[in-house]
């Protein structure tokens, strides 16, 4: 019990901040009153509960499988396996992200408009549908990449900056349209769920394999699959 | 309170959503492939539990409590009546009002949106700092690099290079100038500092550019990006709403590996 109180306190603490601002700014700054205070308040014991509960959840459940999954994979020594672990993880956990639907949706209407695509609803909702699922591969992808690297010890900065230099390139030749769209699908494939779970994943390789460190190696999954879907969606744009 | 009932079902049914891809694919993979029994079965169902409530209750409150007031600030704050000042507009009769509210927006000077460039500053920070996902990488940096890496110094970093970003998004949108200037800058200096940065910091560095753009950021700076965009004359929501996401997973990476940069020095000297 003494152990949740204190993590109670370091949330109250984690959130310090955000009451802050708003209360400055709404009290100092536009001079105005907080419209339903009360709501405003159960709404803050929430926010505080909840994300004790959550760091507590990490520690108990996502941190230890991650890690334990890592290493099962690893014993078993089959590489098929782990890199079809890593691709799942991607593809299944960004496939039915409702963000990705709600970015995937409003580009097609974009697209539509902007006389890319037939205007529709049926052409507009496979072009949807084909962003989606591009997405989910290129992040299943990076994932498997990225696996790939903590097992070969790859220094990570080539393929970010190739990366770069590929996205900087495509960015000259993709429809304006698709631009903005798939610089933002970089951020929406990373939910709070998948990081702790693909970091404890990462961390866990390179400290079973030898001759890995988990600083150098472990880090840089979640990287990818902010970096890869960008290029990925590029392409799509050109393409579709 | 049925709206709200309804709100928090929604959000229990959504996490749920989230977590069921997750739980299949590791339950497959112990049972199918790797055919063992999962150590502290018990332990982990309860963390599983605690991390769907958990994220429900911070969603249902971040909802309740903080959403709605960051989105009705951020249009107030980007409203021309605030930043010009609101007496000299009511000052007017009315049939002026519309000519001269047309006149006033067009001569908005840059600087004029200050409170603007530091209420972004701020939110970006401080939003970040309540990040759930950050908080997890700074729990998992801090271990694996044996206590020499604090949460703290690495979540205030990413929260600042967040804070630059999303000032430097509203700066951008203001002035109209083009979001690919922005990103060249930013990726050339990454490039350089991967050269002279320690090199345990850069993996973490680039991290952490991905997870700073989660539940709590987001949704308030797109309402202060689509709000600036609608109200700074001959900028368009559509185009110009765009790229502070973009900017707020680049920085990020500057400030932390100056984070670790500057400790360096600091040893060293």
């Amino acid at each position: 019990m003494s152990q949740f109180l204190k993590t109670i306190k370091d949330a109250l603490r984690d959130l310090l901040a955000i009451i802050i601002v708003v209360v400055f700014f709404q009290l100092v700054v536009l001079q105005q009153p907080f419209p339903e205070p009360t709501k405003i308040l159960i709404g803050l014991v929430a926010v505080v509960l909840g994300l004790a509960l959550f760091i507590q959840g990490l520690e108990l459940s996502l941190f230890p499988l991650g890690e334990n999954m890592a290493g099962a994979l690893v014993r078993k020594g089959n590489l098929f396996w782990l890199l079809f672990f890593a691709f799942a993880l991607g593809f299944g956990t960004t496939v039915a992200e409702p963000a990705l639907i709600a970015v995937a949706k409003e580009a097609a209407r974009i697209s539509a408009m902007a006389g890319v695509i037939v205007d529709t609803e049926e052409s507009q909702s496979s072009y949807a549908l084909g962003l989606r699922l591009t997405v989910a591969l290129s992040v299943g992808i990076s994932l498997l990449v990225g696996v790939l690297r903590i097992l070969k010890g790859w220094p990570i900065h080539y393929i970010i900056i190739g990366g770069y230099l590929v996205i900087v390139i495509l960015t000259q030749f993709a429809p304006e349209g698709i631009i903005g769209v798939a610089y933002d699908s970089g951020g929406v494939t990373t939910s709070t769920i998948t990081v702790p779970l693909v970091t404890a994943l990462g961390i866990g390789l390179s400290t079973v394999i030898k001759g890995r460190n988990p600083m150098i190696d472990g880090f840089g999954l979640i990287a990818f699959a902010s970096l890869f879907p960008i290029a990925f969606v590029l392409l799509y744009g050109m393409v579709a | 309170m049925p709206e709200l009932l309804t709100t928090i079902l929604m959000t229990f049914v959504a996490t749920i959503r989230d977590i069921a891809p997750i739980a299949l694919l590791l339950v497959f993979f112990q049972v199918i492939v790797l055919r063992e029994r999962i150590a502290h079965l018990k332990r982990i169902l309860v963390g599983f539990i605690y991390v769907v409530a958990g994220l429900a209750l911070f969603l249902i409150g971040l909802d309740q409590a903080l959403f709605p007031i960051g989105e009705i600030m951020a249009t107030q704050l980007t409203d021309p009546v605030f930043i010009t000042g609101a007496e000299a507009i009511e000052d007017l009769n009315a049939s002026d009002i519309v000519d001269s509210a047309v006149a006033t927006v067009q001569s908005i000077e840059w600087w004029q949106y200050y409170w603007v460039y530091i209420f972004a500053a701020a939110i970006g920070f401080s939003t970040t700092i309540a990040e759930p996902s950050l908080i997890a990488v700074a729990i998992k940096a801090n271990e694996a690099s044996g206590g020499a890496l604090s949460p703290w110094g690495l979540r205030i970093a990413v929260a600042i290079g967040v804070a630059i970003s999303i000032a430097l998004g509203a700066f951008r949108i203001v002035t109209g100038t083009s979001l690919a200037y922005y990103m060249m800058a930013g990726y050339l200096i990454v490039i350089i500092q991967t050269m002279f940065a320690p090199k345990m910091i850069v993996p973490l560095a680039y991290d952490s550019g991905g997870v700073t753009t989660s539940t709590v950021t987001v949704p308030l700076v797109t309402a202060l990006g689509l709000g600036l965009a609608s109200t700074v004359p001959g900028r368009s929501p559509l185009i110009d709403g765009f790229g502070l996401i973009a900017l707020a997973s680049l920085f990020p990476m500057i400030t932390v590996m100056a984070y670790a940069q500057i400790s360096r020095m600091r040893a060293g000297s």
